[in-house]
């Protein structure tokens, strides 16, 4: 079975580019040249220079001591929270911003969720010296609005998307209407592996930093590249994407994709397209698509504002349907539990989208000998008012 | 079965007139007594929106017409439904304009073949890339008589452009600017060269400019350039005024046909 995209842009039969034809030229231009730009030598270096000197990276491979034994098992925490600005995210708007230069571009725009993607794009914006837009929906404004203020902070303008849920979804068609208005100048940094081909594979490319750490930091730690579970929480599916990477063709290592449950699978109010998703197209993609039965898109929900998105990435999509990963879903009341409970074990705070993922530990049934990888995907200091709403903090 | 679009090109008409509007909306049922209504009052040719939930190329009035008409409960199956009877009260060309997923998911054959049955002409759906549409769907939507039309934007190279000529009849969809719809800024319609450009390609099929047209002069312009214009935005929001829909829309097309 083949996991990477083929020559017209497909994940078996997810994917494509759906797009209108005033950002067919903007798309096409980007999809002969990213891979030829991304891998020239001078392209690189100024990247891996970037990613270790400002990034962070490596990031820490940390073997999760007191976790592992509530478990009984072996639980590494990859530390993509300690990355510059608090998240995988980071990790594509460096190489993304790179190819928008090449390009001759001059305005960067992007979609963002929980900010952590806006924040990451205004980040290198400035460092660039580039003006940058960020679209955010008006809901996840408020809840989180520390992330806003970083990005103003940094220069960005963030504009309100005030359409449909006003969540991701609604921001994400606010960016590409932005990018029909604005085809010359403009350059589109897609969050995470959705959106019209190259977008899927280019951020997967970008991502896979995670994956090709962790074989390398395993190898030295336990003298096996190979853990026997990598587990990542899915959104759109950046982070999921960059962990499961190198793995791909590993058949022996179990991919484990962790959606939004929300207030429960089926209650209506849910953010899990494995389970509720259909064949469908969003945001120039075919993949799986909670919608209607007329074919309109759902507007979803998780108390995650990076995980309510009602499609998944192409890949993430093909995954499911080859079976290749193993689909799980958390609820909000499972995933707080699980914030609380890294952060009174190894004293980690981590962000909500990546309490998903923390939360999925007790699904997979891992041995006492196995080795889990969880992408610890990013930090939680964004969630501080979500925690101490709901949770009682008065003398504990 | 002879197509309506066709014969009207025929006649090598210019100053052609072509309304676009959200099938249910301002009130479900308002379908057909626009239809109607728009044919009494001289337009040419009538594109008929399909409601989508994520319209990525629609300006906020088709957002905001779209949202109202899915809670006015329009979908495929009832707007077929509305327009069984529609071929016994007008000859003009009628057009399905939407977005590619609810057509997906209503079945692309199941949908080529109710479109004839009620009697529509073509097809506009943006986000069906000329090179899926070739691959998967060309031959379902000739099996059905239907003219599938494509947008050609100034930023569209020549090759390109021949190559849509190519796979497509009826007319050409010239998106007048680089702009969602509704745009109305200076020069959404001026773009003369582009459109000099366009018409110097002696293409098999006419052109019609559409896409920030909204009163006499931006029509008039653009009928300068090409066979017509297409009005979408502006006349939605002719259908969002106070008063009733009759009046609505002759004091709008008379606005539009005629120097105030």
């Amino acid at each position: 079975m083949n996991y990477k995209v083929d020559e017209n842009g497909f994940y078996g039969k997810f994917g494509g580019a759906y797009v209108p034809e005033m950002l067919y030229p903007n798309v096409e231009e980007l999809r002969r040249n990213y891979l030829e730009i991304i891998y020239e030598a001078g392209f690189q270096e100024e990247l891996q220079a970037l990613l270790k000197d400002y990034v962070g990276r490596p990031t820490p491979l940390y073997f999760a001591k007191r976790l592992s034994e509530k478990y009984n098992t072996n639980i590494y925490l990859k530390r993509e929270d300690l990355n510059h600005t608090g998240a995988h995210k980071i990790n594509n708007t460096v190489g993304q911003i790179l190819l928008a230069r090449r390009l001759g571009k001059t305005r960067i725009i992007a979609e963002t969720g929980a900010g952590q993607h806006g924040v990451a794009t205004a980040t290198v914006c400035a460092l660039m010296n580039m003006e940058c837009i960020v679209y955010m929906g008006e809901v996840d404004i408020e809840r989180q609005a520390p992330n806003v203020a970083r990005m103003k902070m940094l220069g960005a303008t963030v504009v309100p998307a005030t359409s449909g849920s006003r969540t991701l979804k609604d921001a994400t068609n606010e960016a590409i209407r932005d990018w029909i208005n604005n085809p010359e100048d403009t350059y589109y940094i897609i969050g995470s592996v959705v959106g019209p081909h190259p977008y899927p594979d280019m951020v997967a490319r970008f991502q896979a930093i995670i994956s090709e750490e962790i074989k390398a930091q395993l190898k030295e730690k336990t003298g096996n590249e190979n853990p026997d579970y990598v587990v990542a929480c899915v959104g759109g599916g950046s982070n999921a994407a960059g962990a499961f990477y190198h793995y791909l063709d590993t058949p022996e290592v179990k991919l484990v994709a962790v959606e939004a449950a929300g207030l429960g699978v089926h209650s209506g109010e849910s953010a899990a397209t494995s389970v509720l998703g259909r064949e469908g197209i969003i945001h120039g993609s075919r993949t799986l698509l909670i919608q209607t039965e007329d074919g309109q898109v759902t507007e979803p929900y998780s108390i995650s504002a990076g995980l309510d998105y009602p499609g998944v990435g192409p890949l993430h999509a093909h995954l499911h349907q080859t079976g290749r990963a193993i689909f799980e879903s958390i609820t909000d009341e499972e995933a707080l539990q699980a914030v609380l409970e890294l952060t009174r074990l190894e004293g980690i705070i981590p962000a909500l989208e990546t309490a998903h993922a923390l939360a999925a530990i007790s699904r997979i049934g891992a041995k006492a000998n196995e080795v889990v990888v969880i992408n610890l995907s990013g930090r939680g200091d964004k969630d501080l008012t979500t925690y101490l709403e709901r949770f009682d903090l008065n003398g504990k | 079965m002879e197509n309506r679009i066709k014969t009207l090109f025929e006649r090598k008409p210019d100053n052609l007139l072509s309304v676009y509007f959200t099938a249910g909306y301002p009130t479900l049922e308002a379908t057909v007594p626009i239809i109607l209504e728009l044919e009494k009052n001289g337009v040419d040719l009538i594109e008929i929106g399909m409601p989508f939930s994520d319209p990525l190329a629609d300006g906020p009035t088709i957002q905001q017409s779209s949202e109202i008409a899915i809670r006015n409960g329009m979908t495929i199956p009832k707007l077929f439904e509305q327009l069984q009877e529609i071929r016994k009260h007008t000859q003009l060309p009628l057009v399905l304009m939407g977005y590619l997923n609810p057509v997906m998911q209503y079945g692309v054959e199941r949908f080529c073949q109710q479109a004839q049955e009620v009697g529509i002409d073509g097809i506009i759906l943006p986000d069906l890339p000329l090179a899926d549409y070739v691959r998967e769907y060309k031959t379902i939507f000739e099996k059905y008589g239907l003219c599938k039309i494509f947008l050609v934007t100034p930023q569209t190279p020549e090759q390109r452009i021949r190559e849509i000529d190519s796979h497509t009849n009826g007319f050409i969809y010239m998106v007048s600017s680089a702009s969602v719809t509704g745009s109305t800024n200076g020069n959404a319609v001026i773009n003369t060269d582009y459109f000099q450009r366009v018409k110097s390609m002696e293409l098999r099929n006419p052109g019609i400019i559409g896409f920030g047209i909204h009163n006499n002069d931006t029509f008039t312009e653009a009928c300068k350039h090409a066979s017509g214009a297409i009005i979408g935005s502006a006349f939605i929001e002719a259908l969002s005024k106070e008063g009733n829909l009759e009046e609505n829309i002759s004091t709008f097309i008379r606005g539009i046909r005629e120097k105030v």
